[in-house]
């Protein structure tokens, strides 16, 4: 009972002191919901950022992938020699080794002729390196001349491929090359690409004519059963020249994922607007709790004067702080579910609220309330009960 | 009879060096248990300043301050804080709690020694808001009450924790004659069924006749007994 009465009667009187001025709680809450709206979508936005620059390479059926060093990315990638892969099949553990041919071009939209560019996949059909059922299913379509598959996640802009495949316009132009649309897939949009298209690496050179087979993107290797990549990966490295990048699944993940975050700004930029809405919404509790604490100096001042201690005026204040931060933080968390959902449907970009995310906001959002706590508690010296007489 | 406050040889200035302004010079009062005293004098006497020693608020380096067999001179705060625990008080204003009703304004001074049950605590502070008359105005927050409400909700809140000693400052100051008078009053008759000792400073005349014994306060110095 002692230990509860400890924090109870001060977070009891804290929390009628805050109800008894609705008006002013609404604005207190406005003003932490607004950092914690601002939080969750810096952070929805930059999750959502790595989750879809890792939305290819995630899709991507191999053991072992290599890259030219030089490669920042996959969307921007150095070409090098179809040798250099081939030479990976000596290795008595490696089974298969397929080329991937990567480039943008423009995709004319069908309905309204606007060219918008997007991400060219080329890859031999009969090698499944994806793991789409729907490019599995239309491995012979794919082997046809001038044949390509389109990523139903693409943004609008390219238009109602699926309605228009129903209605039989299949025809367009990427690169200018003409091409029929044999099927969709489902991939997802990247901020390097607003749509992706697959096609067979002999399609990939029509589509692309400057392009020839002996340069290649990216080398997707397949190993034996049983075979340890790690292992494999450091044998392959001794081996190959040195301008080759050798990545596991995960290592290749992370470089994608580690190329938004620091060599594209767009990393620190959400990072940076997070810490902004942390401050922002610093300033304001702090400047709620200020002035509530102002506004109250004298009944503190009478109480201390009863006999209550300066530490339970502490505890009133973290205990107002808390109280800010949990009812802020409902409405912010509701308004936020609904700006994700709105962002998924206008960004064509995957914003899943995790509860693993949802932790670290409302952690975020108290460690504000408490810095803003922690601020606030000077002004209690205020409250000098000889002054009350 | 047992005595309560004990002042000797009290001295107190305000400022320091050749700003110095004394205030109290070698005041010696003793005060027993049960007694109502009054102190009175002209404004800039020195009377709110001997109450807030008294009542720990303020510390003083010369001389002896015993209350409650504490003494207050060169003490810390953590004992300080223990006495004041023991005295009630009642303001000029009645500083109460706005957010809160009457009785929870009363309530505060049981919440701090934690020994009573919620029930117990909301049984005590409407008895006592009943003895002062508002026994209809329990659920009433301070905006919705008057003046002379107010301050016997405020006495409510000094007697609800039987404390030992009642410090008050003119406590009339902002009443009229008659609720005034009962404020007092009011305070007289409880503090005495419980042996209070009350010092309460005033220069409202017209509560005078209350007092067991009346101290008047010129320029820092006691003129009377």
């Amino acid at each position: 009972m002692n230990k509860l009465a400890w924090f109870y009667f001060p977070a009891r009187l804290a929390w009628r002191q805050l109800i008894f001025d609705r008006s002013k709680l609404v604005a207190a809450i406005c003003g932490v919901l607004f950092a914690c709206v601002l939080v969750f979508m810096q952070l929805g936005f930059k999750d959502s950022l790595y989750a879809s620059a890792a939305s290819a390479p995630v899709k991507l059926n191999g053991d072992l992938f290599l890259m030219h060093k030089q490669s920042e990315a996959m969307w921007r990638p150095i070409q090098f020699k179809r040798s250099e892969l081939m030479r990976v099949l000596g290795n008595p553990a490696v089974a298969e080794a397929y080329p991937l041919y990567l480039g943008l071009a423009p995709f004319k939209n069908i309905q309204t002729q606007v060219k918008r560019t997007l991400m060219v996949y080329g890859f031999d059909p009969d090698s499944q390196i994806f793991n789409v059922d729907e490019i599995k299913s239309k491995q012979i379509d794919l082997r046809l001349k001038d044949t390509v598959l389109f990523d139903e996640y693409s943004r609008p802009e390219f238009g109602p491929v699926r309605q228009l495949l129903e209605a039989d316009q299949n025809v367009t132009e990427i690169n200018d090359y003409k091409v029929n649309i044999v099927g969709l897939f489902r991939m997802g949009v990247s901020f390097a690409a607003d749509g992706n298209v697959i096609t067979s690496d002999l399609n990939f050179m029509r589509i692309f004519p400057r392009r020839n087979h002996g340069d290649i993107d990216m080398g997707v290797i397949k190993l034996y059963p049983g075979a340890s990549a790690k292992q494999v990966e450091a044998e392959l490295k001794s081996q190959l020249n040195e301008f080759i990048n050798i990545f596991t699944y995960e290592e290749l993940l992370k470089y994608e994922k580690d190329y938004w975050a620091n060599t594209a700004p767009i990393g620190f930029i959400f990072g940076f607007g997070t810490v902004m809405g942390w401050v922002v919404g610093l300033v304001i509790v702090y400047q709620i709790l200020f002035t509530d604490i102002a506004n109250h100096r004298n009944e503190f001042a009478t109480l201390k004067a009863m006999g209550y201690e300066h530490s339970y005026f502490i505890r009133l204040v973290f205990a107002s702080a808390f109280f800010l931060a949990v009812l802020g933080f409902i409405p912010g968390y509701l308004l936020s579910v609904g700006l994700y959902h709105l962002a998924e449907s206008q960004m064509y970009m995957p914003m899943p609220m995790l509860l693993s995310k949802i932790i670290t906001v409302f952690m975020f959002i108290l460690s504000m309330c408490v810095m803003a706590g922690l601020l606030a508690i000077r002004k209690l010296k205020d409250a000098n009960p000889a002054d009350m007489f | 009879m047992s005595t309560v406050i004990d002042v000797e040889h009290l001295d107190f200035s305000f400022g320091s060096g050749v700003l110095t302004q004394p205030v109290l010079k070698d005041i010696t009062l003793s005060i027993q248990k049960g007694e109502i005293v009054l102190i009175t004098g002209p404004s800039g006497s020195g009377k709110t300043t001997f109450l807030t020693i008294i009542g720990g608020l303020r510390q003083a380096f010369h001389g002896s301050v015993r209350v409650l067999d504490q003494q207050f001179i060169n003490s810390s705060e953590p004992v300080k804080v223990k006495v004041r625990q023991q005295i009630g008080y009642i303001f000029q204003q009645h500083n109460l709690l706005k957010s809160l009703t009457a009785l929870q304004n009363v309530s505060m001074t049981l919440e701090m020694g934690n020994t009573l049950t919620e029930q117990q605590r909301r049984d005590r502070s409407a008895e006592i808001l009943i003895a002062v008359g508002l026994g209809d105005r329990l659920d009433y927050k301070p905006g919705q009450l008057s003046g002379g409400q107010l301050q016997r909700v405020s006495i409510a809140r000094a007697l609800v924790g039987q404390p030992k000693i009642i410090l008050a400052d003119e406590p009339t100051a902002s009443l009229d004659k008659q609720s005034g008078y009962e404020a007092v009053s009011l305070l007289k008759r409880l503090a005495k069924e419980s042996q209070t000792t009350i010092l309460l400073v005033t220069h409202d005349y017209r509560i005078l006749d209350i007092a067991d014994r009346v101290v008047e306060l010129e320029d820092g110095v006691i003129k009377k007994i």
